[in-house]
């Protein structure tokens, strides 16, 4: 047995600090630089930009308040959609505090105007707490809160969110959704932000 | 079957036949490397292949006894585990740290380092806000390539000792170790990590990058090598993710596309080597009906916790909640139930442990599909090799069953199973309930033990039982809104996935010692048929009455107490 150790013992320092450098360095660097070099916009975060300035990450979802935009999911992470603290809630099926929130989530929801079942999405924090996206039906429950806010018609609002759901990949993958940010940033294409 | 949709079944039967059609070629891939074959890369890895043979002083063409390797695997990932540890520490004074993160505190390192080498990467730290971009590279991605090769490794030795005939020679451990990184794992990650990147994952070495919402305020976005990671963690059923959240990030898993891919990668080598093993053993009839003892404990499983997330929260739906869209708590948008509930019972079912959605927020008995899959051993195809290996020890036991059955010394592939081969099985199988159920009962008696909690009431007994269940299984998820990192959970935790780990691994390469020794006896008419569907539900009925009869009393006052709970309306 001793024997068997003292034997091993160059091959797996040898080894390992090999194995390591390949693993551990090369490989990821090299990765780095050619996906640096062939996709660079996804390899730095799918950035969207309005002139100079980074608005966010197509990927990454960022918290709207303002009555004028389509909100996003409640978050769990940091103090809401903090992109460098991912977090979901972790609250199980019976915690009091998830049906605290719940209960307050229902009632905001009911003070925006939305009437009948409240869509789960609008109920519950995402797993990420950076989800990008919400349901048609959360988007679609947004549309006469933001309608007058804005002094828009709700039909073209309607039409807005019907182009703007993305479709599960072969129809089964998934679950259609509709991107907030990107969903906003047409908005505010339509109707150009008036001083509120 | 409530809010179930068609979309959902296709897509969880689609996975299944795609998981069926990936066995053979990754299988034939693996078998060449098996048997240490030329393939195709071999003008380009051969020459590093024989670099690091130099450097370690090895002879690839000399094979060791199971004894000598399992003296080389444990001094390899004893100094993985002292690197890894070490490497942590020092971070703070060590280049690529853009984050400037200092050392990792010490029971979170000490954990996080046997986390890593067992395979099991529990995660007690938010890889964002804790880890220095070097100890992610050199440290972590390190021992995901290795854990994985270690595994497939072990489950190679297993294979030589039912193929192999009066022998005691099982094969080098540095030339399957670094065959097995060379060739398969290191050139599969290399393509993958770049169609992940192609679909919204990010490679870059800076840390973060600032934005300004559209409503003007500040958003840190953490950024870094995330794409490499993710590959090999996926392949290699690791699981340890570059963020806290893991595949639920939209950087780590952007949409559902990436999620298909990232499910069907951790099946990937578990379902070939199954393939590998009937074609070494000489019949790929032997592999197949593993396979399919595997996928019908699978869809059980995954049809389960489709239809629990599917119905969603009655508390919840009592307060105004539409039931429409399921249980949505711990779930993002773009993959929904059927996607989240498909990923938490193949994560499970094999060692992986990577999560698309948070497992403590599952309602019970959608909580209850990936700890009971955790707790069977995970040999539901498994984590690479692991999942292979622990599969065989139960069928070592089936057999021995059927033996008893019919008053008949057991053989399985020509192999008397003996009286050593039944106890080595038994200790290796017995290690799991001892682990999780004695470490989950200290904990539920010891202040420091529930201080982690974060929920009260049976959940609370759920969060412990899941905490040592993963990680004496080397899986690695977690109901995490348990906080592991104290002493107490750092230290016992750490235990659990040593044990869970090595108290398995020498079992399984003792008994490849004593098969391989044997000398083959024919099949005769007597012998029991272990290709044919009586085989496979022996197999499904044995393991689900062992774990079975181990776990319900614990899971009944889990997720099953839980369960009655939630349906009154009763909230903790």
């Amino acid at each position: 047995m001793s024997n068997d150790i003292k034997g091993a013992l160059r091959p797996a320092i040898g080894i390992f600090v090999l194995l390591a450098l390949i693993t551990g360095l090369i490989y990821p660097l090299a990765i780095t630089a050619i996906a640096q070099a062939v996709f660079p916009h996804q390899a730095n975060g799918s950035l969207v930009r309005e002139g100079d300035i980074i608005v966010g990450s197509e990927l990454v979802g960022q918290g709207f308040v303002s009555p004028r935009y389509f909100h996003p999911r409640p978050s769990a992470a940091g103090d809401g959609y903090d992109a460098s603290a991912s977090s979901g809630s972790n609250l199980g099926p019976t915690s009091a505090d998830l049906e605290a929130a719940v209960v307050e989530r229902v009632a905001a929801a009911r003070a925006d105007g939305v009437t009948g079942p409240v869509p789960a999405h609008m109920a519950t924090a995402s797993g990420s707490g950076l989800d990008p996206d919400i349901s048609p039906a959360m988007a679609m429950a947004q549309v006469d809160r933001i309608a007058s806010a804005r002094g828009m018609p709700p039909q073209a609002l309607r039409q807005l969110v019907e182009r703007s759901i993305d479709h599960p990949t072969l129809g089964v993958l998934g679950e259609s959704h509709v991107n907030v940010l990107r969903l906003n940033r047409q908005l505010d294409r339509m109707a150009p932000q008036s001083r509120p | 079957m409530a809010n179930t949709t068609p979309e959902g079944w296709i897509l969880i039967g689609g996975f299944i036949v795609l998981t069926v059609a990936m066995a053979k070629p990754f299988g034939l891939w693996l078998h060449a490397i098996y048997e240490g074959r030329r393939t195709w890369l071999s003008p380009i890895v051969g020459p590093v292949e024989r670099l690091l043979y130099k450097v370690g002083g090895v002879d690839p063409a000399r094979e060791q006894g199971w004894r000598g390797y399992a003296v080389a695997l444990f001094l390899f990932n004893a100094i993985g585990i002292l690197f890894l540890y070490a490497l942590q520490r020092v971070q703070g004074v060590l280049p690529l740290n853009p984050q400037e993160f200092s050392g990792v505190a010490h029971p979170v390192a000490f954990n996080t380092a046997i986390s890593f080498v067992t395979n099991t990467n529990w995660q007690s730290y938010g890889g964002e806000t804790t880890m220095s971009h070097l100890v992610q590279m050199l440290g972590l991605t390190v021992q995901n390539f290795v854990s994985a090769a270690t595994g497939i490794a072990i489950a190679f030795v297993l294979i030589r000792g039912f193929a192999r005939r009066e022998t005691r020679e099982l094969g080098n451990f540095w030339a399957d170790l670094t065959r097995i990184t060379l060739y398969i794992l290191l050139p599969s990650c290399f393509v993958y990590a770049l169609l992940l990147v192609f679909l919204g994952v990010p490679q870059t070495l800076a840390g973060s990058v600032a934005a300004t919402t559209m409503e003007g305020a500040g958003q840190v976005i953490a950024l870094g090598p995330v794409a490499s990671q993710v590959a090999v963690k996926m392949l290699g059923t690791n699981g340890g993710g570059f963020f806290n959240v893991n595949a639920a990030h939209p950087f780590e898993n952007p949409g559902d596309l990436s999620n298909l891919v990232q499910m069907l990668s951790i099946f990937a080598l578990g379902a070939g080597l199954t393939w590998t093993f009937g074609r070494a053993v000489g019949n790929t009839k032997q592999g197949w009906a593993i396979l399919a003892a595997m996928l019908v404990l699978f869809a059980a499983g995954v049809s389960s916790a489709y239809i629990a997330e599917a119905s969603g929260n009655p508390i919840h739906h009592a307060a105004g909640v539409d039931p429409s869209g399921g249980n949505m708590e711990g779930k993002e948008t773009r993959f929904g139930p059927a996607a989240s509930a498909l990923f938490a019972t193949v994560t499970t079912a094999a060692s992986c442990g990577a999560v698309n959605s948070m497992h403590d927020s599952f309602t019970p008995v959608g909580g209850l599909i990936p700890l009971f899959n955790i707790q069977l051993g995970e040999i539901i195809v498994g984590g690479v090799g692991a999942g292979l290996y622990g599969f065989l020890l139960f069928a070592i036991l089936a057999i021995f069953v059927a033996g008893l059955m019919v008053g008949r010394t057991p053989e399985y592939l020509g192999k008397k199973i003996e009286a050593r081969e039944i106890k080595l099985a038994v200790l290796a199988i017995a290690i799991l309930p001892l682990s999780i159920l004695g470490f989950t009962a200290l904990a539920s008696v010891m202040l420091q033990g529930l201080e982690g909690l974060q929920d009260s009431g049976p959940h609370g007994m759920s969060e412990m039982l899941y905490a040592y269940s993963s990680g004496t299984g080397n899986n690695g998820s977690a109901f995490a809104g348990l906080t592991a990192s104290n002493d107490f959970w750092g230290l016992t935790l750490g235990i659990a996935m040593f044990l869970g780990r090595f108290f398995v691994i020498f079992p399984a390469l003792a008994i490849a010692g004593s098969l391989a020794a044997k000398k083959p006896i024919p099949a005769g008419a007597g012998s029991f048929p272990t290709t044919g569907p009586l085989w496979v539900g022996l197999l499904v009925g044995l393991i689900l009455i062992v774990g079975g009869l181990t776990f319900l009393p614990s899971l009944a006052l889990g997720p099953g107490a839980e369960q009655l709970a939630m349906l009154r309306g009763q909230t903790f």
